[in-house]
């Protein structure tokens, strides 16, 4: 297990690389700089600026520096925000986004889990099939479409809720909801799968045999092998999540990083379109890791 | 050879998938509405007498209404919304199949030849892929958009050239499991040379699961074109496509509700559409890979 976890953790590395490399490349060799203004500034101060940034060096050297940098912790100035580092606008938008995010997953397991475990045990009847025809429109839907119907439809037809900003736990429902429904449907999907595959097995026929109550036979024995395939959705979930809130956040005017990212993205904030990609780079492939760890450890027949 | 079962005409494959896919009502559905979507997208100027980008300053942000022909409505600038749903489609889909393209000749290349060549070789392209997969995909589509303008062709290939990954493993996997069986065995007892090999025994044996994957594809692939033109980074006026009609309809949402909703349904449709499809070929095709519904 050991073993297998110091070559699981060495595999990431050369993924972070390319990542980092990537990325500090496309950033450098792209048009346009974040001095371009439409006003030319005098060429002293120009060379001043690249000075002060070290935009003077070879992109080997610059990308060194980063490199040094970013195992301090230190991602750098921004570029656009005026006196701000990379790293504070890190902390002050990964929280919210944190926040939102980890509410959507577990929203998206607690339900995904109970409607693919109801699917299961009604194989084939009309629950199973209306419920997982709405589970296939919740995949088919991308959450970009399905915020602003949502908004649509509970924020300025009905009025129940507000429809963005962050305050009250009210204005956090429907970023919620929107973010999680895609992974609701796909968490679900897998659970029938492999429930209704541990249903047929020879364990929870004996325990049918034995007279136990179906709640006990589902909840103290058939969930833990079902959810193994869950575990490894893990994975990709967060990878969504993540993916998906740049836009819910955008949508809803959620002060997190997606937002900052595409802020910096627009503004070529250099610094932070690179602090971000590679902040969450890192947690995907710290999360992965974790993930197949865990994976590992429930199901010791796991070959990576 | 004269012992050659004969009489009784073979079933292929294909044979056999058309029969399983034509009992799977939900498959032929969507098939069928996949059809009429392409058709009215590319019927398209025959069906309005709007174009794309002409302004109706007299009616601008009205309901649909059959009078005038706006049958979708205008948008705030008084273009004609039906037209522009339809153009839309025409760059979400022309994407979606060139990306799809792009990333299936990468991902058949790169797998069949790690696949067939095995070792080494094998060991190191599919490393190689590896490290690639972990990447956070769309924040470096985002960054491609962002650094390299905003064209069309550059979404196919950025796009393309990130999706090829997993056409890159089924194919090698397909083309590992094929090259241990009986007939490419014989064919080269009976001295056939390696690329004819791949070209006439090994590549159509893998043409069923590329095309379950294909049909998965094109969705996804639509799916990021209309994530990048939402944010603004896709498709640039006065083109348009289905993300950028979401993106400028929930902008208006509040008093002009039909601007979302068509172009959201036509998205939600598509996408729709491609999945079932996706999934019953992949019942019909690949039986062995029954996986979850």
């Amino acid at each position: 297990m050991l073993s297998f976890a110091f070559r699981r953790f060495l595999s990431g590395i050369p993924t972070l690389l390319v990542l980092l490399a990537l990325s500090f490349a496309l950033i450098r060799v792209a048009p346009g700089g974040p001095f371009d203004t439409e006003k030319q500034v005098p060429p002293e101060i120009q060379e001043r600026l690249n000075a002060a940034y070290h935009l003077d060096e070879p992109l080997w050297m610059q990308f060194g520096r980063y490199l040094g940098n970013l195992m301090r912790g230190d991602f750098g100035p921004s570029f656009q925000y005026k006196d701000y580092t990379v790293t504070e606008l890190i902390g002050a938008g990964f929280p919210v986004s944190l926040q939102l995010g980890g509410l959507a997953m577990l929203l998206a397991l607690l339900a995904g889990i109970s409607i693919g475990t109801t699917a299961a045990l009604k194989q084939n009847s009309r629950t199973d099939h209306v419920v997982m025809g709405m589970a296939m429109t919740g995949i088919s839907i991308p959450n970009f479409v399905l915020a602003p119907l949502l908004v649509l439809l509970f924020a300025v037809t009905l009025r129940w809720l507000p429809a963005g900003g962050l305050g009250e736990w009210r204005s956090l429902v429907l970023p919620v909801i929107s973010l999680a429904l895609p992974q609701i449907a796909y968490v679900a999907r897998l659970t029938r799968g492999s429930m209704i595959e541990v249903l047929r097995s020879d364990f929870i026929r004996t325990a049918r045999a034995q007279g136990l109550p179906t709640l006990e036979i589902i909840v103290g024995h058939a969930l833990k092998p079902a959810l193994v395939p869950i575990v490894s959705y893990l994975g990709p979930a967060t990878a969504g999540i993540i993916t998906g809130s740049v836009v819910i956040e955008q949508i809803f005017g959620v002060p997190g990083l997606g937002r900052f990212f595409v802020q910096g993205a627009l503004n070529r904030d250099y610094t932070l379109v690179m602090g971000v990609v590679v902040f969450y780079g890192v947690l995907i492939i710290v999360f992965n890791f974790l993930v197949d760890l865990a994976y590992r450890w429930l199901d010791p027949r796991v070959q990576l | 050879m004269s012992t050659l079962v004969t009489g009784q005409t073979g079933r292929s494959l294909w044979d056999d998938a058309r029969d399983t896919l034509k009992k799977n009502r939900a498959a032929m559905t969507a098939i069928a509405l996949m059809g009429f979507i392409v058709l009215l997208v590319l019927a398209a100027p025959l069906l309005s007498p709007y174009s794309i980008d002409s302004t109706d300053w007299e009616r601008i942000s009205i309901p649909p209404s059959f009078a005038t022909s706006h049958w979708f409505g205008t948008d705030d600038v008084g273009r004609d919304l039906f037209i522009r749903t339809l153009y839309g489609g025409r760059i979400s889909l022309l994407v979606g199949l060139a990306a799809t393209a792009v990333s299936l000749l990468i991902g058949i290349a790169w797998g069949a030849t790690a696949g067939y060549a095995g070792g080494k070789v094998d060991q190191v392209m599919m490393r190689i892929v590896d490290v690639l997969y972990a990447m956070p995909f769309m924040f470096v589509v985002i960054l491609l958009m962002v650094f390299f303008g905003r064209n069309i062709f550059l979404i196919f290939v950025a796009v393309g050239a990130i999706n090829w990954l997993d056409m890159a493993r089924i194919v090698r996997g397909q083309t590992l499991s094929l090259k241990k069986k009986e007939f490419i065995e014989a064919a080269r007892a009976g001295g056939v040379s390696p690329a004819n090999i791949v070209r006439r025994h090994i590549v159509p044996n893998l043409l069923g699961v590329v095309a379950v994957y294909v049909t998965l594809t094109i969705p996804q692939v639509i799916l990021v074109e209309s994530f990048l033109s939402f944010l603004g980074l896709g498709v640039q006026e006065p083109m348009t496509s289905w993300g950028a009609l979401v993106n400028d309809g929930a902008q208006v949402m509040e008093t002009a509700p039909w601007a979302l909703v068509f172009p959201a349904v036509f998205l939600a449709l598509t996408l729709f559409c491609f999945n079932f499809i996706g999934d019953g070929l992949r019942d019909a095709l690949d039986p062995r890979d029954r996986r979850d519904s």
